[in-house]
């Protein structure tokens, strides 16, 4: 079975696309800066405080679980077809799969005819079938997968949702048990102490860092896992949509669209924001005024329509040219990067200017006299004395932009402005569903799907984002 | 201050020709006029007659900026930068791609956008600063808790789901008030009622939370020390000091918005079908009308300078310590 599996992954051409490029790049960075600051006492203060904080703490967890979706589904390949070339070369699949589609299997393959509701065994619309004596008759015929393995849906189905999901909670329940266990196990032998005095510690809470809050929070996590795996290869949890596919892979596919939105709109952006806001600060002059006038004018086109504008450019542009991309996924991927680009050109004016100001604060501060007293140039005060010093207005903003950025890409999805139709996101989940709202009875999963993995994401960000704000900004250290 | 207003008006100007340059640039250097003829006239099967007659009948066949063609100033105004661009700048915003008069459309659209802006602004000033006052009233108390955590998750909802929300309990379940859609008059009151709705709700999150925080700020000040040792009830000092001080941070931040309020909002005119200036972009959109996305690019700038140069006003008014210079 190992030799199967190796050779499968290497019969696979790795496909690089530019957002996971970017994607893993800003977890080197992450990880970069968390070396660094480990032995660095001024850096470590304020995320300790991060991490003393309960809910930033709950919030960082669902935060983690949500990231490790998105970074396994950021490494794409696409699969060999069966038939060889004429010269017994390989060709491979159009369709580009990341390792989350795998691990998702069923999820992905299992595609029904059309609508159905969640944990239906029966499709959502009448259909004429042909009955065994030969006459036809319309009646809502049985699904492809949802509780095919049924043979009375009506009798058997609840008993079979109760096992199934019960035994899917115990078995979550026993991972967490077995993992929190190691955990902790792991944590005693660091600090010395015997296994049972760390467990007490960390179940009455009393330690630096709120584990036990943290480790229920990864409990509740595991269990609902452990229910949906249990339950996803039998039902559709969620549904599916109008080409019958499950809802529920729709949106844990999207989970990686928002991320990537989040984030690298703002990695995209922070260059430009700190390079202009410090320049602009620190050199004032004619430099000061040229990008005070370059902001200004930027902010003073209407957010939405200078990214509708460049989005429309771009898929003329797309359209055009479609010779240059290999396959579909590339394209919709060069859209979400645009995308990317976009909202940073039109949000990285208001960090610009809070740099600005707080560089204009600080240059008059004698350590900056000092530096170019002892003729440090320009380039080395703005690097060395002033970028470090400006870093937590930096980090603040990016944590703040993010509920917002989740949020915006639901919104450009509806207006049509946003990610590659094609590609799955809450927006388009969300615009999908629009248009089904006056059928009766109403289809309501797609969006109570969309829905509920939203709200979760943002209210974990914007708690995340408090517990940051209050631990880094220096007006509410002395309250 | 007229001076003072005279300059920042004539400061408007290189940043409206910005603003018009980065418009020019995406719409006519990165995609030429041909790509979007045919684009608008189908990918496939278009003949290069059928695109220079596109372009010829909206004005898209003239060289980009310099004409070589023509004499003396004649080179520089038969262009398409002259014709398209450098028009806004007198309002005269031309035709739009499919033959209407974008001036007139634009005139007749404002008025719905204020029938809902307005109330959206009036009420929910109001709502959101009675939430933070009962906040601020109770703080520290676990109704403060309770109501923060409370704003947060209305934050964390989109703008989406509280519009299908509404639509569908007062509009579908309840039948109180049509769905969508849009009359003259006073019958258009029974449309307005819940976008307007739906728009309070929306904004109660971010907006209270905000002015919780600005009360909060105003309570720690001394000039309420002051008042509370002059032994005034705790609800005096909130209604008569603190609201009427933290008003100011709250209106000087409502004038930037004031202009804008023209344009509408975007996706509430789209999904309850008003004829307004929000949903007149998102039709241009996604009928990719490019002449319309232009001219309300440009009075979206417009009306943004026009509400920076109102805050300083304002600034002025309410602190006379603040000089305009």
């Amino acid at each position: 079975m190992l030799r199967d599996g190796v050779a499968y992954f290497s019969s696979l051409k790795p496909v690089l696309l530019w957002t996971d490029a970017l994607v893993f790049m800003l977890v080197a960075v992450i990880a970069a800066f968390a070396v660094y600051a480990r032995g660095k006492e001024y850096l470590r203060a304020p995320w300790r405080k991060v991490f003393a904080s309960r809910g930033g703490m709950v919030a960082a967890v669902v935060i983690a679980v949500y990231a490790a979706v998105a970074l396994l589904d950021s490494v794409h390949f696409r699969e060999p077809l069966e038939n060889k070339g004429a010269e017994g070369e390989t060709f491979y699949t159009v369709e580009v799969i990341s390792l989350l589609d795998l691990a998702l299997g069923p999820l992905r393959d299992q595609v029904e005819k059309t609508y159905s509701a969640p944990f239906a065994t029966h499709l959502y619309a009448k259909e004429t079938v042909e009955l065994p004596d030969g006459s036809s008759a319309r009646i809502f015929p049985r699904l492809q997968y949802g509780g095919a393995h049924l043979e009375d849906p009506l009798r058997d189905k609840a008993g079979d949702i109760l096992y199934r999901s019960l035994s899917g909670a115990g078995a979550g329940l026993l991972w967490w048990v077995v993992l929190s266990g190691v955990f902790v196990w792991g944590m005693a032998r660091r600090a010395g102490e015997p296994f049972r005095a760390t467990l007490r510690k960390v179940l009455s809470g009393e330690t630096a860092i709120p584990w036990h809050a943290m480790l229920y929070t990864a409990g509740f996590f595991l269990v609902l896992t452990g229910m949906i795996a249990s339950l996803a290869g039998y039902y559709h949890i969620f549904g599916t949509d109008k080409v019958g596919q499950d809802v529920l892979y729709q949106a844990i596919k999207s989970v990686r669209t928002a991320l990537v939105i989040g984030t690298l709109t703002t990695l995209v952006m922070l260059p430009f924001a700190l390079l202009f806001g410090l320049m602009a600060g620190y050199l004032r002059g004619w430099v000061d005024d040229l990008i005070q006038y370059l902001y200004t004018t930027l902010n003073s086109i209407p957010g939405i329509l200078l990214i509708a504008s460049a989005i429309l450019m771009l898929q003329v542009y797309i359209d055009t040219h479609p010779d240059l991309f290999e396959t579909d996924a590339a394209r919709a991927d060069m859209r979400l990067l645009f995308l990317c680009i976009i909202l940073g050109v039109t949000s990285w004016t208001g960090l610009c200017r809070l740099l600005r100001g707080e560089t204009m604060k600080m240059r008059a501060a004698e350590f900056v006299q000092a530096a170019s007293a002892f003729g440090v140039r320009h380039s080395r005060i703005m690097s060395r004395h002033l970028l470090p010093n400006v870093m937590h207005i930096v980090l603040i903003t990016v944590v703040l932009d993010f509920s917002g950025l989740v949020l915006a890409e639901a919104v450009l999805s509806y207006v049509g402005v946003g990610v590659d139709p094609s590609m799955n996101s809450w927006g388009n989940m969300i615009n999908g569903a629009r248009l089904e709202m006056a059928r009766d009875p109403m289809v309501w999963w797609s969006l109570l799907a969309a829905f509920v993995f939203m709200f979760v994401l943002v209210l974990a960000a914007n708690l995340f984002s408090d517990a940051v704000r209050d631990a880094f900004d220096p007006r509410t250290h002395s309250k | 201050m007229l001076a003072y207003i005279a300059r920042r008006l004539l400061y408007a100007i290189p940043i409206l020709i910005g603003v018009n340059l980065i418009t020019f640039m995406l719409f006519f250097i990165v995609n030429t006029p041909d790509d979007m003829a045919r684009m608008h006239l189908g990918m496939k099967h278009v003949t290069p007659q059928a695109i220079e007659k596109w372009k010829a009948e909206r004005g898209y066949d003239k060289p980009l900026l310099y004409n070589g063609e023509e004499e003396g100033l004649t080179a520089l105004t038969e262009t398409i930068f002259f014709e398209k661009s450098l028009r806004l700048f007198v309002f005269d915003f031309g035709l739009s791609d499919d033959g209407r008069d974008i001036g007139h459309d634009i005139y007749q659209r404002m008025w719905p956008s204020l029938a809902i802006a307005v109330p959206v602004l009036v009420f929910g000033l109001l709502t959101n600063i009675t939430v933070a006052m009962l906040l601020a009233f109770f703080r520290a108390t676990y109704i403060d808790v309770a109501g923060v955590i409370a704003l947060v998750a209305l934050m964390s909802i989109s703008s989406l789901f509280y519009i299908i929300g509404g639509q569908f309990v007062i509009g579908k379940l309840l039948h109180l008030v049509p769905i969508s859609g849009y009359d003259s008059g006073m019958n258009a009151l029974k449309f307005i009622v819940l976008p307007v709705l739906v728009a309070l709700l929306y904004g109660i999150g971010s907006g209270g939370r905000w002015y919780r925080t600005i009360f909060l700020e105003e309570i720690g000040k001394d000039y309420v020390r002051t008042a509370r040792a002059k032994g005034l009830s705790e609800r005096l000092v909130l209604f008569r000091h603190v609201l009427k001080n933290a008003m100011i941070p709250i209106l000087t931040g409502v004038v930037v918005l004031l202009p804008l309020l023209f344009m509408g909002s975007l996706i509430l005119e789209s999904f309850f079908g008003i004829p307004g200036l929000g949903s007149y972009v998102i039709d241009a959109i996604q009928a990719q009308d490019f002449a319309i996305v232009r001219s309300m690019v440009f009075v979206g700038s417009v009306l943004y300078i026009i509400g920076l140069i109102l805050t300083d006003i304002s600034y002025t008014l309410v602190d006379p310590r603040i000089r305009l210079s």
